[in-house]
């Protein structure tokens, strides 16, 4: 990249060695005029709904805002209360972990093994076993069928079938009852997380030269577990980085799922998360700074998790 | 080699067991009944006649298949107090125009920081990159109060306007040009005194076609799939599928309805799919990020 744009500076009359760094970069600016005015639509509202809201959410996290009087500053208030004062939040805290570090590992071992498997087969059959694997992420509200398979009464069909059997004698309450909806909520999140990261791996897969693997062959590779260590995995780390970026997002955003299967609140706040005590404080009762710093500490956690990974992923095949 | 070599239809399989072959279709068949079976228990459960949806025990597969419950479905929609067909419009609005607005301005802003080197450029491209680290959830209070001072809350705009800013959208298309665009085409262009508008549009926008297919089918299947909003009171402003949510809680006495609902929502991203995985494979190929 860089060497290539070289060539085009050099190309300008005026050297950059007569020139302080500042009047170089006022230079470089006003050169490339028109690279602004073309990211500038786009940022414009990148900033306004992406950026602005995050800090605003910063700021406000300090504040008590009712949305109707001019925000209070009161300091560490929020998190002193959040933290010390609020049990259902700690509770959703430790619910959001759970969810977390079960599906998002989980979500992102099952993309890249079973891309990693069907890599394998003829493209027309990978063709329609990847759609098979894909299809549940993109049916938008498809996931509610399992609240009908898992229905509380007799016409559910798991309830039905287990009846018939005589293994239980009366109905379960599957997705209110706190012993079985948090798991339940992790199959269903499960079923649909083989989204983009598992695409972007079977992609990755496919990039990957015959070249490097009968190379590895003659270098005494000698079963496809040293393959995908030593070759297949580093060779697609910028796919693994990318695709732990949405796996994570995705785990600690867990929520909906939840409100649309078991309810808003879930039984006993069994499967209550940051997101649900969110939406609560901040759509329902509109204690906005409060509400904000929720946010905040959500923010907080899903950057952490990602940074950590980050680091963690840039170790694999060394 | 003294070892024998396997080969697969001819051609020779390094570090391949028949065991783990074994295996691995085994597993693979397990993972598949799993994700395939809601599916299809969705598409019998919107043929099924009455009698089989309130049979006990209940049976997973349909024996008279039907069509009433899409029947029903429409009937149930004639029947709400806007009309059903208000619904339809806003969401084939709202998921047209977003994508056109979302194609234009990621498509315009990838190019310019694929290939255009200006200051600020990988400064810019960093915070896109972090704001795939969080969900819009974070920020969705202070947004609410954003969209009440614009005065666009109750509005189309609301839905339509943030969704031209697809950070996602424009992270693809970035790096998918950055790859497949070449420097010396464009400098050529440029030479010839082409300018950068020209060279985007005309220039670099065919060579990246898979791109922004992939772009418009992301951008596209998320609009279709929106649906209540914070931002959005009207019942004449909502969505097909918040419409559909609402047939969905009248319960089991409309359980074939919504199922029949479900399978005409999920038709649209699946036929949608299957009619470009190729494009959005080979934009895929270059999603990897870089540390």
């Amino acid at each position: 990249m860089s060497k290539k744009n070289v060539v085009s500076a050099e190309q300008h009359a005026v050297s950059r060695k007569d020139m302080t760094k500042a009047q170089w970069t006022w230079h470089e600016i006003k050169r490339n005029k028109v690279a602004y005015l073309m990211v500038a639509p786009f940022m414009i509202l990148f900033l306004m709904f992406t950026v602005v809201p995050v800090i605003m959410s910063i700021l406000l996290s300090f504040t008590s805002f009712n949305m109707l009087q001019w925000p209070k500053f009161i300091f560490l208030d929020n998190y002193i209360r959040l933290f010390l004062d609020d049990d259902i939040f700690i509770l959703a805290i430790k619910n959001t972990l759970i969810f977390a570090a079960v599906t998002g590992p989980t979500s992102y071992f099952m993309s890249l093994f079973i891309a990693w498997f069907i890599n394998e087969l003829s493209p027309r059959v990978r063709a329609v076993v990847t759609l098979i694997f894909y299809a549940p992420s993109i049916s938008g509200s498809v996931y509610l069928i399992w609240g009908t398979l898992f229905s509380d009464d007799a016409y559910g069909w798991v309830n039905g079938f287990l009846l018939n059997l005589g293994i239980i004698d009366n109905p379960v309450l599957w997705f209110h009852d706190k012993r079985y909806v948090m798991g339940l909520c992790i199959i269903v999140a499960l079923w649909t997380s083989l989204g983009t990261a598992f695409l972007s791996f079977i992609a990755g897969l496919q990039g990957i030269p015959k070249s490097y693997y009968e190379a590895a062959a003659v270098d005494g590779i000698r079963n496809r577990w040293q393959e995908l260590w030593y070759v297949t995995l580093p060779t697609m780390k910028p796919q693994l980085m990318f695709g732990a970026v949405l796996a994570i997002t995705g785990s600690f955003g867990f929520g909906g799922v939840v409100t649309a299967l078991a309810g808003f609140p879930s039984v006993e706040y069994a499967a209550w998360t940051i997101t649900h005590h969110l939406e609560d404080y901040g759509g329902q009762r509109w204690e906005v700074g409060y509400a904000s710093a929720i946010a905040v500490v959500l923010f907080a956690m899903m950057m952490g998790a990602n940074l950590l990974i980050h680091r963690m992923l840039a170790k694999v095949g060394q | 080699m003294a070892k024998k070599l396997r080969t697969r239809k001819h051609a020779v399989v390094l570090n391949r067991s028949v065991g783990g072959d074994v295996g691995i279709t085994v597993f693979l068949s397990i993972m598949g009944v799993f994700m395939f079976l809601p599916m299809l228990y969705v598409l019998m459960q919107a043929v099924k006649p009455l009698d089989e949806l309130w049979m006990f025990p209940p049976r997973f597969y349909v024996v008279n298949p039907t069509l009433k419950n899409f029947r029903d479905l429409f009937s149930l929609m004639s029947d709400s107090w806007v009309p059903f067909s208000r619904y339809i419009f806003n969401t084939v609005f709202i998921s047209i125009s977003g994508t056109f607005g979302s194609l234009l301005f990621c498509s315009m802003a990838a190019y310019a920081l694929a290939k255009i080197r200006f200051p600020g450029r990988d400064f810019m491209f960093n915070i896109i990159v972090k704001s795939l680290m969080f969900t819009s959830t974070v920020g969705a209070i202070a947004s609410f109060i954003i969209m009440s001072l614009l005065g666009w809350v109750d509005t189309y705009y609301a839905i339509i306007i943030p969704a031209f800013a697809f950070n996602l959208g424009l992270y693809l298309m970035k790096q998918f040009m950055e790859s497949n665009v070449t420097d010396d085409i464009l400098e050529s262009a440029r030479l010839d005194g082409a300018t950068e508008f020209y060279t985007f549009w005309v220039i670099a926008m065919p060579m990246v076609k898979p791109a922004w297919l992939t772009l418009i089918i992301y951008s596209f299947n998320g609009l279709w799939n929106a649906g209540a909003s914070i931002y959005i009171q009207s019942e004449q402003l909502k969505t097909l599928n918040y419409a559909i949510s609402q047939i969905t809680a009248g319960g089991i006495a409309r359980a074939g309805a919504s199922a029949a609902a479900t399978v005409i929502m999920m038709a649209v991203p699946i036929i949608v799919f299957v009619v470009s995985q190729s494009n959005i494979i080979e934009t895929m190929g270059t999603s990897g990020m870089k540390d």
